[in-house]
């Protein structure tokens, strides 16, 4: 952990893109302590009021302004980040663990199983995948299980593909053969020789996937499929405040940049990752 | 000496595109306890392939079994479910293999590699595997064993990784080791450096080897009984001494001949064996040897020759071939 830190600490990039999200993790984890006004209730008096700082004609403290009803913008995003960061991260979680076994177990058997296991991924690469999760959210209903299972149906094809191809390379070096001279079971080896090979290229396409599911689920939103209303989210402000974008310029950008920070972070965090977790590139202690 | 290994019949083909490829043919053999088996042979001679074959690590397909057994201490492997075969392989079948380099996963630490085979055959406790582990590469004169413990394979030399294998080979104390081509890829001085190693560990744990290679050098330095291949069948066997002062076989005869040294000049071309290895989809109908053999007859054409003992050689001495070696080259020298 020590050496974890040290280490990040050498890269301004990835010290960066750390602190970034641990900030937002925080400031989500943190959110309902804050005292901040409720992101649901609306102060018409106070409606399309602009951030306070911009002027002398905003009343109360609406530090980033308020919305069409009067809601209060800082209180949306920070409330919004719970749902959006907790949606993406389960979505990325469970569409990485399915991909990256479907894409071991295919290029590992290769054969039947592969072909079966690629044309699957073939098809649904196909489909547009808006397409898709538009058709599968509109069937199922909005609810928070649904768009995970969603965002994850449409993120796993990734990992598959690309571990598929890693494990196929793989398999026929001879630390596998070794692995079976030693006693190895085919699920042994797979797990826990194979495996660890391609974290490192999950990892990578994890982090791209992360920052991919957010936008998805800010179009999600934006589209209404997304996280219902009055919930906030990110994606369904974008959606609301683009008919003000003239007007109110607030409504749309500070949603907008609260994805684009969590997702510069994300994809930071992750180029480092990538280099920390590759034992070549680690220094000898 | 009872033996520990007995080979009957022992026949493998692989399946290719090309046709059925004749790897290993009706090969037997036996192996004592203790004793030092020096496998010698060129690419495709079956040397390797039998080896994998014995524990079931030839991939399936294309690779057959068609026939044979293996008695390996009383037990027949051939046919014994992947379950079993997997306790005796690692615990009481250690290998090594050629390549060092790869042989190591690159991911994973080289003390976690020695310790899967001592967690799971031996159930050892993570802290009892990690002293055994650390006694093992000791052993195997890896200096400062406990902090090499937590590096990986590329903060290691190739004779260090070698001497990694070679810990991993031996670290459940099996009965056989295999060493498949152990010493190919190093360098000469590490190569002496491992050959000494696997000697003073015989020593110590007098574990039974097979040592298979092509060098004939690397055999004459550690094997009790040398065991020469060729198309897939055994063309001479026995101890050491006999095989290099006294080779019955044309094959040997011309591996032998192909060493620098007593028999060449100093200054004069290397022999080299004319023609090259069979094509073991359309083996020859005979001895395999026979197309590249000035002294072939007619009969090894077409006959293939039976592995029997040398008339007046010493005890053990085997060879299959139809034509006498020493009255052949005795004819050859008079005619010329």
């Amino acid at each position: 952990m020590k050496a974890f830190f040290s280490a990040l600490l050498k890269s301004p990039s990835g010290l960066a893109g750390f602190v970034l999200l641990s900030l937002f993790i925080a400031i989500a984890i943190f959110a309902p302590m804050a005292g901040l006004v409720s992101p649901i209730r609306g102060d018409l008096m106070a409606r399309l009021s602009p951030p306070t700082w911009t002027g002398p004609f905003s009343p109360g403290a609406h530090p980033l302004g308020t919305d069409e009803v009067g809601r209060d913008i800082l209180s949306r995003i920070v409330n919004g980040s719970r749902l959006t960061l907790l949606l993406a991260t389960t979505a990325v979680v469970l569409g990485g663990i399915v991909g990256t076994l479907l894409g071991i177990i295919a290029g590992f058997y290769g054969g039947i199983v592969d072909r079966i296991l690629m044309r699957l991924v073939d098809i649904q690469l196909a489909l547009p995948l808006m397409l898709l999760a538009l058709l599968v959210v509109a069937a199922l209903g909005p609810s928070f299980v649904n768009l995970v299972i969603v965002l994850a149906l449409t993120s796993w094809i990734r990992y598959a593909r690309i571990i598929r191809g890693q494990v196929f390379a793989l398999r026929e070096r001879e630390f596998v053969q070794s692995a079976y001279a030693i006693g190895a079971s085919t699920w042994r080896i797979m797990l826990r020789h194979i495996l660890p090979n391609v974290l490192t290229p999950a990892l990578v396409v994890a982090t791209l996937e992360l920052a991919r599911i957010i936008i998805m689920d800010a179009a999600l939103s934006f589209l209404g499929l997304g996280v219902q209303p009055p919930n906030p989210s990110w994606g369904r402000m974008l959606a609301d405040g683009r008919v003000y974008i003239s007007t109110a310029w607030w409504i749309v950008t500070f949603p907008g940049l609260a994805i684009l920070l969590t997702v510069l972070s994300v994809n930071l965090l992750g180029d480092w990752l990538r280099d920390h977790f590759d034992p070549k590139m680690r220094t000898s202690r | 000496m009872s033996a520990l290994l007995e080979l009957k019949h022992l026949t493998v083909e692989f399946h290719t595109r090309a046709g059925v490829l004749h790897a290993v043919n009706d090969l037997s053999y036996s192996l004592a306890a203790g004793e030092t088996l020096g496998i010698v042979g060129e690419s495709g001679s079956g040397k390797s392939v039998h080896a994998l074959a014995m524990v079931g690590l030839i991939p399936s397909p294309p690779g057959r079994i068609v026939s044979g057994e293996v008695l390996f201490n009383g037990r027949n492997l051939i046919g014994m479910p992947e379950r079993q075969l997997r306790d005796i392989r690692g615990k009481e079948i250690g290998f090594v293999f050629q390549d060092p380099m790869t042989s190591l996963n690159p991911v994973l630490t080289v003390g976690r590699q020695i310790m899967e085979p001592l967690r799971r055959h031996l159930k050892l406790s993570q802290n009892a595997a990690r002293k055994r582990a650390v006694e093992l590469l000791d052993l195997v004169g890896i200096v400062d064993p406990d902090r090499r413990l937590d590096q990986f394979p590329h903060e290691f030399s190739g004779g260090m990784r070698q001497r990694v294998m070679i810990a991993i080979g031996i670290s459940c104390e099996p009965k056989l080791l295999i060493a498949d081509e152990a010493t190919t890829a190093l360098d000469v001085t590490v190569q002496a450096q491992i050959l000494e190693l696997v000697r003073d560990l015989k020593r110590k744990i007098g574990t039974t080897v097979i040592w298979i290679t092509h060098d004939m050098g690397v055999v004459a330095g550690l094997a009790d009984t040398v065991q020469v291949m060729y198309g897939g069948r055994i063309m001479e066997r026995g101890p050491v001494s006999a095989i290099f002062r006294d080779p019955r076989s044309a094959y040997t005869w011309g591996l032998l001949r192909s060493l620098p040294g007593k028999i060449t000049a100093p200054g004069q071309r290397l022999y080299q064996i004319p023609g090259s290895p069979p094509n073991m989809v359309h083996p020859p109908a005979g001895d395999p040897f026979a197309p590249r053999n000035s002294f072939a007859t007619d009969r090894c054409r077409t006959e293939v020759p039976p592995l029997r003992q040398v008339d007046g050689g010493a005890a053990g001495h085997q060879v299959a071939a139809w034509y006498d070696l020493r009255s052949a080259i005795a004819n050859q020298g008079a005619q010329s």
